[in-house]
């Protein structure tokens, strides 16, 4: 299926009734080299990506419901390379080249709009903090600019800036910072894949992973056994469930994080906005509306929707950093279940298990590694060698303590990210 | 959701704050080794269902809870002091 402005025109003439499905619904094979679970953005990017970088063509992505249905198409859109240590700053930076050339590459609208992401702070601790992380992102080769308040009021001027509270001292600019249509970007690597030979499965739930002396050999699905001879469990929130399966038990506890829309408004809030002070932030969608959200629901949860509480908590910080948003009136809130990790990074690792792969724990922030997760998970598998890019999302610095990347420094501890 | 403190009876979930699995009352002992600790630290069966969980009663009377319930529906089964083996309503 491709895409062009006479087509548009034509088909718009003719009751657009000449459009294709943009990829193969595929019925699975009994065999494949290599079987990804999971049809989200990382899935399928790494399905992409094997065949596009590694010529591996004989994949199948099997995915329970279907594509595109999980948190790839709920998240709130931010794609951003501002992370402070190394491990998460070199991999965000390399995901942010891939976006940067994503449209051209997958000949996909994927609306990628790099608007500029503000982080807003309000004391003097708080903007020592964000000219350090400032520093290592223009050490890492990104982009970051320091805002004193004048300088943020031309930019943002519908700031409560002389909150009494929280009053807004400045902000860290990150001009190559913004957000992409969530669905386009799987549509679009699913598209890519499809075209390059890949099987995508739908309502092909994996129920069980065969491991014979050591090695991965298949999986038996809801739609029958598959033999492979690689496996790659990319399933998100699931990820406890699905090793399992597999004789493991992972670092990961599954959250709810919610996010909020409202109606369609003209255009007001032209960057990615977010609040130093409370859980809290905002990005304006093509459509018109509001796009926010805030921290998870704090509390172990697998049910795709959220409680009042974090909604109330989210809406309270808003008003108190933009109060002209209040008279907007919210349309729908939703939820996905996030794989939390102890220290609030990823893992692109081996399991231990010969031809079985992990990818997971990308807790609140896996949009923006769609194309490098994809793109460093598949050299993985392919070659069984990590990527440098990925190197450190390990799965054993849990076990010896090397390595941890608490971003938030926090604590490397469940409860506290 | 509701959480019912044997002390205090059923309270918002506001009034607590949750440190996660159960497990978090069966220390390993010092010297157990690396795996051990892993495993208490932070491996998890992370339940999609009925589910084991220390929570703390912190605007209430500071008490630590079991909590049975389900992670899918938020039904909560039981709840009992973590320290003893005071049973509580549902
Ligand atoms: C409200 C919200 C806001 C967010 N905002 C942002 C943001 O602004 N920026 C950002 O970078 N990130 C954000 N995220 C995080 C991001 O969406 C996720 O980290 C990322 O999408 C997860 O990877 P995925 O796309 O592969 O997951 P998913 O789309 O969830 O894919 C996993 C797939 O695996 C399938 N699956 C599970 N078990 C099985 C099985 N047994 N067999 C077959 N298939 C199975 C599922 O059905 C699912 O489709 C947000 C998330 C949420 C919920
Ligand atoms: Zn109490």
């Amino acid at each position: 299926m491709r895409f062009s402005g006479l087509r548009v025109l034509k088909e718009g003439l003719t009751g657009n009734k000449g459009w294709s499905p943009h990829w193969r619904d595929a019925d699975p094979k009994p065999e494949y080299d290599v079987v990804v679970i999971g049809g989200g953005g990382h899935g399928l990017a790494t399905a992409y990506y094997l065949a596009r970088e590694h010529g591996i063509t004989d994949v199948a992505v099997l995915e329970k419901g279907y594509l595109g249905g999980g948190n790839i198409g709920r998240n709130t859109t931010i794609v951003r390379a501002n992370y402070f240590l190394p491990g998460n700053s070199e991999f965000y930076s390399h995901s942010l080249k891939l976006w940067e050339g994503l449209e051209e590459e997958l000949n996909y609208n994927v609306m990628h709009s790099q608007r500029g992401l503000i982080n807003l702070f309000h004391n003097d601790g708080q903007r020592d903090a964000i000219v350090r992380r400032g520093n290592a992102m223009v050490n890492q080769g990104d982009d970051a600019i320091l805002l004193d308040r004048a300088a943020l009021r031309r930019k943002v001027p519908y700031l409560d800036f002389d909150n009494a509270r929280f009053p807004v001292q400045g902000g860290l600019f990150h001009p190559r910072g913004g957000t992409a249509r969530h669905d386009a970007v799987a549509w679009g690597f699913a598209r890519g894949a499809s075209d390059r030979g890949v099987d995508l499965v739908q309502n092909c739930e994996v129920t069980g992973i065969d491991v014979d002396r050591g090695r991965v050999t298949g999986v038996q699905t809801t739609r029958g056994a598959i033999r492979a001879r690689k496996v790659a469990v990319v399933v998100a929130g699931r990820s406890s469930q699905v090793a399992t399966m597999a004789g493991m038990r992972l670092p990961i506890e599954s959250h709810v994080l919610q996010a909020f829309v409202t109606e369609g408004l003209k255009p007001c809030i032209d960057h990615v906005v977010t609040f130093g002070m409370g859980h809290f932030y905002i990005s304006q969608s093509d459509k018109g509306g509001l796009v926010f959200g805030g921290d998870l629901d704090f509390y172990p949860s697998y049910a795709s929707r959220g409680n009042l509480p974090t909604a109330e908590h989210v809406m309270e910080a808003g008003m108190t950093l933009m109060p002209m948003i209040g008279k907007a009136r919210l349309l729908r809130s939703w939820g996905g279940i996030m794989d939390m990790t102890p220290d609030g990074s990823p893992i692109i690792d081996r399991s231990g298990i010969e031809g079985l792969y992990l990818n997971c724990g990308w807790c609140y922030g896996g949009f923006k590694a769609v194309p490098g997760s994809g793109h460093c998970m598949a050299h993985l598998v392919a070659t069984d060698r990590p990527h440098d890019a990925a190197a450190r999302f390990r799965l054993d610095r849990f076990r010896t303590g090397r390595g941890l990347m608490d971003e938030e420094g926090t604590g490397s501890q469940h409860s506290l990210h | 959701m509701r959480i019912t403190c044997p002390i205090c009876g059923a309270r918002d979930r506001r009034e607590f704050t949750v440190k996660g699995a159960a497990l978090a009352l069966e220390r390993p002992a010092r010297d157990a080794g690396d795996v051990a600790w892993d495993d208490y630290l932070h491996n998890r069966d992370n339940p999609a269902g009925r589910s084991a969980e220390l929570w703390y009663h912190e605007t209430g009377c500071a008490a630590w809870i079991v909590v049975v319930r389900d992670t899918v529906t938020h039904e909560v089964f039981e709840t009992r002091l973590a320290d003893g083996d005071t049973e509580a309503g549902s």
